[in-house]
């Protein structure tokens, strides 16, 4: 073999090589600019969320869950009941999926010192906001807490390496992590969801091994009768949540970091 | 070349046996934690990670530091560091076996840890800080011991190898880079989302890790009879005080931003860290003297390498003065950063840290095998530079 043709070799798969690795560079580069052209279409630099036919959200009513104290108990139990939510006994071991804070603690962005006496005193559930845009998911290092595509974040118990990465992530605090091992602080178990083991992060998952048989999260079923709560598909204009949307005045937590949360608060 | 750290004397042994003794102690630790769970440490769901991230942390830094042997050896042809950047090299080895053992002591499925292979998710920063960490070792391994074997075999190092040292230069810059990133990426964590980590991480890494190098090198001249020459030991002197200054200049950037805009988020950290941050009547302050401590120890260790006097007349003070520069930075970034970033929770509570007696046992656990690698290495370099010389 002369030295030309195996030097035209030579160069020939080198540049099919890097023509085919080049080409998906390129490919996700694209993909890439079309998702950012996407995002600056909501004027004033707003971020645009995902078009697909489903985006699960939840309205939360806050001033049926001061009125009525005992409709946050309710969807607490029903949701950690039903995911085997485990109870310690030492708060430092504290795993929760939903639970109730004051209006200063979920919404720390806007904060008043005249605030109102029912806003200061009485209490709202707080949960995961199944962002559109979520910091837990691009912070994974193993895809183990991922984005479904009607748009609730899921965790895989079985693929997180318990880095809690995510933790740090999430701007909400609505991750919690198994200190030690759960099951012997489960009150009364499920056998239809998991339980998980130690060293894994959790979080509420909206549900969704409910919502996609066609049923309701079991806080928003917990509470049904007061409607404090409602779900629904928010890309669907003419869903029940986007009739309220329509015509309540709602607020996100934290805003202003652009995660898009799914769940809106009427204040 | 590993029979050379089979030969010592019983100062080399003691010290052996000594650092062995906490090797075995955070060993039987360890095993408490892997069968009990993550709940043996002081971290709870509001600040999830404890010391051993913050000690990842530093510790990337130090491994970095070595770097600034390594440069101005092979990019400046600075003669006078050729004794010594086997040191940076080797001293990177150890660190980043400490990293990599700290973020195994974190995980809560150590076991899964693989998974970062398995699933490689390019957009998370913590996969990039697995390659570049991995990088910068192996380029460490490889070029430290192709050049100790050459020089032992007293003949120039082949040309290959020095494309992996031009590589591991921007390497070393890049680990303790992705590492900031690791932080300075998250939304809502206000005292982390800033520019300027990098640029911090980096200048205090730059301080640190040579004033390690320093304090070891004095200690070697009266153990080994190795002598790192006044020369490299002057110009690592004038590179710590720099880049110990430029830290100090960006942590008051932060303050200034902080402050005169008056932003709270911006503040309360800060405060936290250096005054005590009052919520609801009580004021939290556990880190306080610590921050303080950092803030002292710098102008000691500053003064005391740059006072002619201390500096080139007794190598106690210099060396007391080193330590202190490394102190006050491992204060500042292996406690205050990372802990304090997690103060005030994202539903604006605080959650104070403490570390469990266990805990404290595994990090310097830790650090002992850190510093038993360390030993074992700088006995092979330091045999070979004896052979050599004899």
């Amino acid at each position: 073999m002369d030295i030309k043709r195996r030097n035209f070799l030579k160069v020939a798969g080198i540049s099919t090589l890097a023509g085919l690795g080049g080409t998906a560079v390129v490919d996700r580069l694209v993909a890439g600019a079309g998702v950012a052209e996407a995002a600056a279409g909501g004027g004033h630099g707003a971020q645009q969320a995902s078009a697909g036919a489903v985006r699960y959200g939840m309205v939360i009513d806050v001033k049926k869950f001061y009125d009525d104290p005992g409709l946050g108990d309710k969807a607490i139990k029903a949701c950690h009941q039903f995911h085997n939510v485990p109870q310690f006994p030492d708060k430092r071991d504290e795993i929760k999926w939903i639970w109730m804070t004051h209006f200063e603690n979920a919404f720390p962005e806007a904060p008043n010192h005249y605030q109102d006496e029912a806003n200061q005193k009485k209490q709202l559930p707080i949960l995961c906001n199944h962002c559109d845009n979520p910091p837990c998911v691009r912070a994974c290092p193993t895809k183990a807490t991922f984005r479904y595509e009607d748009g609730i974040i899921g965790m895989d118990y079985h693929r997180c390496i318990g880095c809690r990465f995510c933790m740090a992530a999430c701007p909400y605090g609505s991750r919690s992590f198994n200190w030690r091992e759960p099951r012997p602080f489960i009150v009364d178990i499920n056998q239809d969801y998991p339980a998980r083991t130690r060293g894994v992060v959790e979080k509420c998952n909206f549900c969704v091994e409910l919502v996609q048989i066609g049923k309701l999260p079991a806080c928003v079923e917990a509470v049904a009768d007061s409607k404090a709560l409602v779900f629904g598909n928010l890309n669907d204009p003419n869903s029940e949540i986007r009739q309220i949307l329509k015509e309540k005045y709602t607020r996100l937590r934290n805003p202003s970091l652009g995660t898009l949360p799914s769940v809106f608060y009427i204040v | 070349m590993f029979e050379k750290a089979l030969k010592g004397n019983n100062y080399y042994w003691m010290w052996l046996a000594f650092l062995g003794f906490f090797i075995a102690v955070a060993a039987v630790c360890y095993l408490r934690q892997y069968f009990f769970g993550l709940g043996l440490t002081g971290m709870t769901r509001d600040v999830s990670w404890g010391i051993y991230i913050s000690q990842f942390t530093f510790l990337v830094g130090v491994a970095a530091g070595g770097v600034m042997l390594v440069l101005p050896y092979y990019i400046h042809n600075f003669k006078a560091f050729g004794r010594i950047t086997i040191l940076g090299e080797f001293l990177a080895i150890a660190a980043l076996l400490m990293c990599m053992m700290f973020i195994m002591a974190d995980l809560g499925q150590p076991l899964r840890g693989l998974n970062v292979l398995l699933y490689p998710s390019p957009q998370s920063m913590l996969f990039w800080d697995m390659c570049v960490l991995w990088g910068y070792l192996l380029l460490n391994v490889l070029c430290g011991w192709v050049i100790l074997t050459a020089e032992r075999k007293q003949v120039a190092p082949p040309k290959w190898i020095y494309f992996f040292v031009y590589l591991s230069i921007p390497f070393a810059f890049s680990i303790h880079t992705v590492t900031a990133m690791l932080y300075c990426g998250l939304p809502g964590r206000h005292f982390w989302l800033t520019a300027i980590v990098a640029p911090r991480f980096l200048a205090s890494a730059f301080a640190a890790g040579p004033a390690l190098i320093v304090v070891i090198a004095l200690i070697l001249k009266r153990v080994a009879h190795f002598d790192a020459g006044k020369q490299a030991i002057d110009k690592m002197v004038t590179i710590i005080s720099y880049a110990a200054i430029a830290n100090m200049f960006f942590v008051g950037l932060e303050f200034f931003v902080g402050f005169y805009s008056d932003i709270p988020g911006h503040k309360h950290t800060l405060e936290y860290l250096f005054f005590g941050l009052e919520h609801h009547g009580h004021v939290y302050n556990n880190l306080v003297p610590y921050m303080w401590g950092f803030v002292v120890l710098f102008f000691v260790g500053i003064a005391l390498i740059n006072y002619p006097r201390t500096r080139r007349d007794n190598d106690l003070w210099l060396g007391i003065g080193c330590a202190s520069i490394f102190l006050a930075f491992w204060l500042d970034k292996g406690i205050g950063f990372v802990l304090g970033g997690f103060v005030p929770t994202p539903t604006h509570e605080i959650v104070e840290y403490y570390p469990t007696i266990n805990e404290i046992f595994i990090t310097i656990g830790v650090w002992a095998t850190g510093f038993f690698i360390l030993t074992i290495l700088y006995k092979i370099a330091i045999g070979v530079e004896h052979e050599v010389e004899a």
